[in-house]
C-alpha cells in the first residue's frame, strides 16, 4: 500500500513536471481544446437562451373557444372542467362578454368611429374560453375534444368555434418552427460535439506521438503500463483544467464586453440580457461542468492514445 | 545464469535471424558476443529482454522461463536485467539524477533510498557533478555513462550492453569499458556485443562470434579479427 501510494505521488509528480517541460507541446493542444470548449459553452449558453425564448412565445400561444350566447353557467362549467382534465391543457381562462368588449375597446382606443359604432349596438362580441396548450405541436387532441357534437352547441356558430383562420395558420406555423429549432440546436451541437472530440484527440494523439520514444524507454526498463500512463493522463487533465478556465473567461469576457459596447439586447432569436443573466446565474455549475469536461476529455483521450504505443511487441 | 537451447527466431521464409542457437552463461562472466551487422547479435539480445519470442526452442534468463512468462510480468522481467544500448535511450526531459532515480521509482523505491543511492552509482561511473544536467548537455560517453548508471542501480544480476560503445570515439569507448569492467568484478554477469576489434582483443574475454545466425566459435581469453 505505502508503494502504491509513493508511486501514485509520483505520477501525479511527474505528470506535472512534464507539462512545465513539454509547454510547447503542451501549448497547441491547450489552444484546441480551449477553443472547442469555449463554443461549446456558448452553444450550450445559445441554445437554452433559444429554448427560453421559444417557451416565450409559446406561452402566450392559446386557442379561443367562442361560446354561444345562449351556454347556461351549467354548461359553461361542465365544458371547462372537462376541458381542464385533458392532459395537454395547461390552463382555462373564461372571458365574458363584458370583459371581451372591454379588451376589444382597449385595443381599437384610438379608432374612434369604430368606438362609437360598437356601443350603438348590444354588445355583439362572444364570451370565450382561453386555452392555454402544454405542447403546441399537439393542438390537435385540443380541437378533436372541441369537436364533439355535445361542445360545438355550445360554441358561436359564426365565429367557427376554436381556432381558425389566420390564427390556425400562425399557431402551426410557430409550432413547426419551434421544433424544427429545437431539432436543428440538438443537431448541430452534436455534430460539432463529435468534430470537436475527433480534433481534440488527435491534437493530444500528436502530442503524446511527439513522445513515444519516452514510452518505450519506459516499458524497456520495466515500468509498468500504468506507471507509464499516468503522467500522460495527469498532463492531459491540466490541459483540460486550463482549457475550461480559459473557456469560462473567454464567455464572462464576451458578456461583459457585450454589455459595454453592444446597445442591442438582441440579436435574433437570441436574447443576450438571458443568456447574460442565465450566465451568471449559473456561473458555478457552468464552471465545474466545463472543468468536469476538461478533466474527462483529457484523461480519456490520453487514455486511448497511449494504449498504441503501450502495446508489448513480443510477436512470435 | 543465461541459458539458450535451440533457440530460433524466423521473421519469414527469407529472413532468418537467429537459428538453433545453444548457449550457457554462468554467472559472473563477461562474454563478448562479436559478428558483422546483420548477423543476429541485436536478435539475440531483443530476445533476452523479450522484445521478441523465439520462433521456437527454450530461454531460462535468471531462473525465469520465458515459455512460463506471461505478458503482464514481462515488467518484472525486465526490472531483473539492466540494459545498456547504443543509442543511449535516455528519457530526454529528466536530467541526470532523475534519468537514474526512473530505475528505482518503478520498483517503488523510497525517495530517501534514490536520495542515498543515485549520487553512489553516479560516482561509480564517474558523473558526479553531472546530477542536474539535461542529457543534451553531456558528450556521447558522458550518456552512455549514464545509461549504464540506470542499468546497475536496480543492482541487477545481468547486465547486457548492446554495442554501448558503437557511438562514441575511441578515448570515450575505453571510458565505458572500464566502468563494464568494474561492475563485473562486483559481481554482475556481462553480456557485451561490440563492433570494436580493439576492445575484444585488449579485454581478452570469452568471446562468441556469430554468422548468419548461427554461433560459429565461442572461446574463452579470445581474440577476434573482422
Amino acid at each position: 500500500m505505502k508503494k502504491f501510494s509513493i508511486s501514485f505521488y509520483r505520477v501525479l509528480k511527474s505528470g506535472g513536471i512534464n507539462f512545465l517541460r513539454n509547454l510547447s507541446l503542451a501549448l497547441p493542444a491547450i489552444a484546441v481544446m480551449a477553443v472547442t470548449l469555449f463554443i461549446s459553452l456558448f452553444l450550450f449558453i445559445a441554445n437554452t437562451t433559444l429554448n427560453n425564448t421559444i417557451n416565450q412565445i409559446s406561452n402566450k400561444i392559446n386557442v379561443s373557444i367562442y361560446l354561444s350566447d345562449n351556454i347556461t353557467p351549467k354548461q359553461l362549467s361542465n365544458f371547462e372542467n372537462k376541458l381542464r382534465q385533458l392532459s395537454n391543457v395547461k390552463s382555462v381562462q373564461y372571458v365574458s362578454k363584458d370583459e371581451a368588449l372591454a379588451i376589444y375597446k382597449a385595443e381599437n382606443s384610438n379608432n374612434q368611429s369604430l368606438l362609437t359604432a360598437i356601443d350603438e349596438t348590444n354588445n355583439p362580441l362572444p364570451a370565450s374560453l382561453a386555452v392555454a396548450p402544454v405542447d403546441i405541436n399537439k393542438i390537435q387532441d385540443i380541437k378533436n375534444f372541441i369537436n364533439q357534437k355535445e361542445f360545438v352547441k355550445l360554441q358561436d356558430s359564426q365565429l367557427g368555434t376554436s381556432y381558425s383562420g389566420d390564427r390556425k395558420q400562425a399557431i402551426d406555423r410557430i409550432a413547426v418552427a419551434t421544433k424544427v429549432l429545437r431539432e436543428a440546436g440538438l443537431v448541430g451541437i452534436g455534430i460539432f460535439a463529435f468534430v470537436s472530440a475527433l480534433i481534440i484527440f488527435n491534437t493530444l494523439r500528436m502530442a503524446i506521438m511527439n513522445r513515444k520514444d519516452e514510452i518505450t524507454i519506459m516499458r524497456l526498463l520495466g515500468a509498468r503500463t500504468w506507471f507509464i500512463r499516468g503522467p500522460f493522463i495527469v498532463e492531459s487533465v491540466i490541459y483540460g483544467i486550463i482549457s475550461a478556465l480559459i473557456s469560462v473567461v473567454g464567455i464572462k469576457l464576451i458578456f461583459v464586453i457585450s454589455a459595454n459596447s453592444l446597445q442591442a439586447s438582441s440579436l435574433g432569436l437570441l436574447d443576450i440580457g438571458y443568456s447574460s443573466s442565465y450566465f451568471n446565474n449559473h456561473f458555478w455549475v457552468l464552471l465545474c461542468l466545463q472543468l468536469l469536461l476538461g478533466i474527462l476529455l483529457g484523461s480519456i483521450f490520453a487514455y486511448i492514445a497511449t494504449r498504441r504505443f503501450l502495446k508489448l511487441k513480443t510477436s512470435k | 545464469m543465461i541459458l539458450l537451447d535451440r533457440v530460433s527466431k524466423i521473421y519469414n521464409r527469407k529472413s532468418t535471424a537467429i537459428e538453433r542457437i545453444n548457449l550457457h552463461i554462468e554467472p559472473k562472466e563477461f562474454v563478448i558476443v562479436v559478428g558483422q551487422s546483420g548477423a543476429g547479435k541485436t536478435t539475440l539480445l531483443r530476445l533476452l529482454t523479450r522484445e521478441e519470442k523465439p520462433t521456437s526452442g527454450k530461454i531460462i534468463v535468471g531462473g525465469i522461463d520465458y515459455d512460463k512468462l506471461k505478458d503482464r510480468d514481462v515488467p518484472l522481467l525486465r526490472r531483473k536485467i539492466g540494459v545498456v544500448f547504443q543509442d543511449f535511450k535516455l528519457l530526454p526531459n529528466r536530467t541526470v539524477f532523475e534519468n537514474v532515480a526512473f530505475a528505482l521509482e518503478i520498483v517503488g523505491t523510497s525517495t530517501k533510498e534514490i536520495n542515498n543511492t543515485v549520487p553512489k552509482v553516479l560516482d561509480i561511473v564517474n558523473l558526479n557533478g553531472k546530477e542536474n544536467n539535461m542529457p543534451d548537455e553531456l558528450s556521447g560517453g558522458e550518456r552512455q555513462r549514464v545509461a549504464i548508471a540506470r542499468a546497475i542501480v536496480r543492482q541487477p544480476k545481468i547486465l547486457i550492453a548492446d554495442e554501448p560503445t558503437g557511438n562514441l570515439d575511441p578515448k570515450y569507448a575505453w571510458d565505458v569499458i572500464k566502468v563494464l569492467e568494474k561492475i563485473n568484478r562486483f559481481g554482475t554477469t556481462v553480456l557485451l556485443t561490440t563492433h570494436n576489434q580493439d576492445i575484444v582483443n585488449k579485454l581478452r574475454r570469452r568471446v562468441i562470434v556469430i554468422e548468419g545466425g548461427k554461433i560459429v566459435s565461442d572461446k574463452n581469453n579470445a581474440s577476434y579479427r573482422l
